[in-house]
């Protein structure tokens, strides 16, 4: 389970995979969209690793 | 830029700036009831006491600085894609944050550390490698202070104010409430500040390119503007591949290093508000690549500015009515105020645990230790502001970047003991002056660039760096043998 907080170092570092500017969302080209969408997908992997693990903890 | 004096985004300007003024000096009464309120624990961590939304606003506030929004843009409009290595850097952070500090924050809970000097004296007995986390701590936040004030000083000449004297005066407030607050108010004016650049920057980045034909015609306009420069581009250089990953990486590595990130991270109320923080600060990272678009919109707005800082300024006075103009650069400036203020005050706590009360006077008790903390984060800032006023910006910035490199060297003496019990001191002490050596020494070498090529791979010297540090690390406690005794914790 812990490895899921590894794909977005594999997602964002590997960096031929997103270096182009086709296909493009909303006038944004590839390599914005892409690494942005990381954002949400990278809190909600870590989300998911807390919910796993921490909910019942102290607090 | 003009540099006539623009009263009505001057007004605005100051109008907010005394509004957090009052604020900072308020701060001190916030949350302090029926505690001690002159320990160091009260003025350095606020009482360690702050739940997950309080911790929310004070990490992104010490970790989004002024120089993200004036610098990183900067960059973007200087070079393109490249400048945007900031963006993978502030996402990778989080699932680090997530798995390392919350085992910290226990560790130094347990046994009541304030800095990260503490938590390595604990674990290793070792006064040398104390020391050496403590320096490397302060020498690589000055430079980062400084380069606050120059984000500030870049609003305070756009708003038409000329000399130093109205940053000396900005300088002067921020220096006093933090001395009588500590930690509560940069926590509190977080809040403010937070909120402002919340509203600057979606505004921004909804009505620039409402403006100029959407963010197709902003990509467009930059392309295009790349073009006749005949350097940059939307998209990296095969040859950038590594360099923009590697710096994204280690920036992301060091990130939490420093004095002031850790500060924050110790003031939280427990592990899980850290974790909680992990999964929600990534919000803070969609406003930095929004604001680094604004080096984009540059282009579309068609921006033309001497020196690469004035970018984000100009682009508001071109734009935007005055009173948002004044709006936003006090925005900016107060962004500058927050990390200024946690900078120093997480500086100050390492010179006075781990300096102070390790050489100078053991016996020194917590009322005496939050003294002498007090009186270091105002020498800590004037410091800084003398660096700015005294010597050439660039300088600053390059020496900033020498403070990630420096601060990357104490991550094997401050993480890898929570891992791995078999380390000592004396390796670990080896490994840091092997990686700092060598990364000071290659800096300078290679005429001050972030990126150096070691065997046909070019990526960020403070990777370089590190890895040799690791390296000695394992070799030295393989030759050296088993890890000293370590001591019982001391508050």
């Amino acid at each position: 389970m812990w490895i899921i907080l590894l794909l977005p170092f594999i997602g964002l570092l590997w960096v031929p995979f997103f270096n182009k500017l086709e296909p493009s969302l909303f006038g944004f080209p590839f390599f914005y969209w892409y690494q942005l969408l990381w954002i949400p997908v990278t809190a909600f992997l870590t989300w998911l690793v807390f919910r796993r693990y921490h909910k019942g903890d102290e607090e | 830029m003009s540099s006539s004096i623009n009263w009505t985004a001057l007004s605005v300007f100051i109008f907010f700036f005394l509004l957090i003024t009052v604020m900072g000096f308020a701060a001190s009464r916030w949350q302090s009831q029926g505690s001690k309120g002159s320990a160091l624990d009260e003025w350095g961590l606020g009482g360690r006491r702050f739940g997950t939304w309080i911790t929310w606003f004070l990490v992104g506030g010490d970790f989004y600085t002024a120089y993200t929004i004036i610098a990183v843009p900067a960059l973007v409009y200087a070079v393109g894609a490249y400048g945007f290595f900031a963006l993978p850097y502030t996402i990778i952070v989080y699932p680090i944050v997530f798995a390392i500090m919350p085992k910290l924050w226990q560790v130094a809970h347990k046994n009541g550390h304030v800095t990260a000097g503490d938590v390595v004296y604990a674990s290793y007995n070792s006064r040398p490698l104390e020391l050496a986390v403590a320096v490397t701590g302060v020498l690589a936040t000055m430079p980062y202070i400084a380069l606050q004030l120059v984000g500030m000083e870049v609003v305070i000449k756009a708003l038409g104010l000329q000399g130093e004297i109205p940053l000396f005066a900005a300088f002067v407030i921020l220096a006093l409430y933090t001395y009588s607050a500590g930690l509560r108010a940069p926590a509190l004016i977080a809040f403010v500040k937070d909120l402002m650049i919340y509203i600057v920057v979606l505004t921004a980045v909804i009505v620039v390119p409402m403006k100029v034909g959407g963010y197709g015609a902003v990509f467009h306009a930059a392309a295009e503007g790349y073009k006749a420069k005949g350097s940059g581009s939307l998209t990296l250089a095969p040859g950038q591949f590594l360099p923009y990953a590697s710096l994204a990486l280690g920036s992301a590595l060091a990130a939490f290093m420093y004095p002031h990130t850790l500060t924050s991270i110790f003031a939280a109320k427990s592990p899980n508000t850290i974790r909680k923080n992990a999964i929600y600060l990534p919000l803070y990272t969609l406003l930095l690549a929004l604001i680094a678009m604004l080096g984009y919109m540059a282009y579309a707005a068609h921006i033309k500015v001497s020196a690469p800082n004035q970018v984000v300024p100009a682009l508001f006075q071109s734009l935007f009515p005055s009173w948002f103009t004044g709006f936003a650069f006090a925005a900016i400036a107060i962004g500058a105020l927050v990390p200024a203020a946690v900078m120093s005050i997480g500086a100050a706590n390492l010179f006075t645990r781990n300096f102070w009360k390790a050489y100078v006077n053991p016996q020194v008790t917590h009322t005496g230790q939050a003294k002498v903390a007090k009186i270091v984060s105002l020498l800590i800032k004037l410091g800084a502001l003398a660096f700015i006023v005294f010597v050439p910006t660039q300088y600053a910035i390059n020496l900033q970047l020498l403070g990630g490199l420096w601060i990357l060297q104490t991550l094997p003496s401050v993480v890898f003991g929570l891992f791995c019990k078999r380390l000592g001191g004396r390796a670990l002490l080896l490994g840091w002056i092997a990686g700092l050596a060598y990364g000071t020494w290659t800096v300078f070498a290679d005429g001050i660039k972030p990126v150096h090529t070691v065997a046909g791979l070019t990526a960020y010297t403070g990777l370089w760096a590190l890895a040799l540090n690791i390296i000695v690390v394992v070799v030295a406690q393989l030759v050296l043998g088993k890890k000293a005794q370590s001591v019982p914790a001391q508050a």
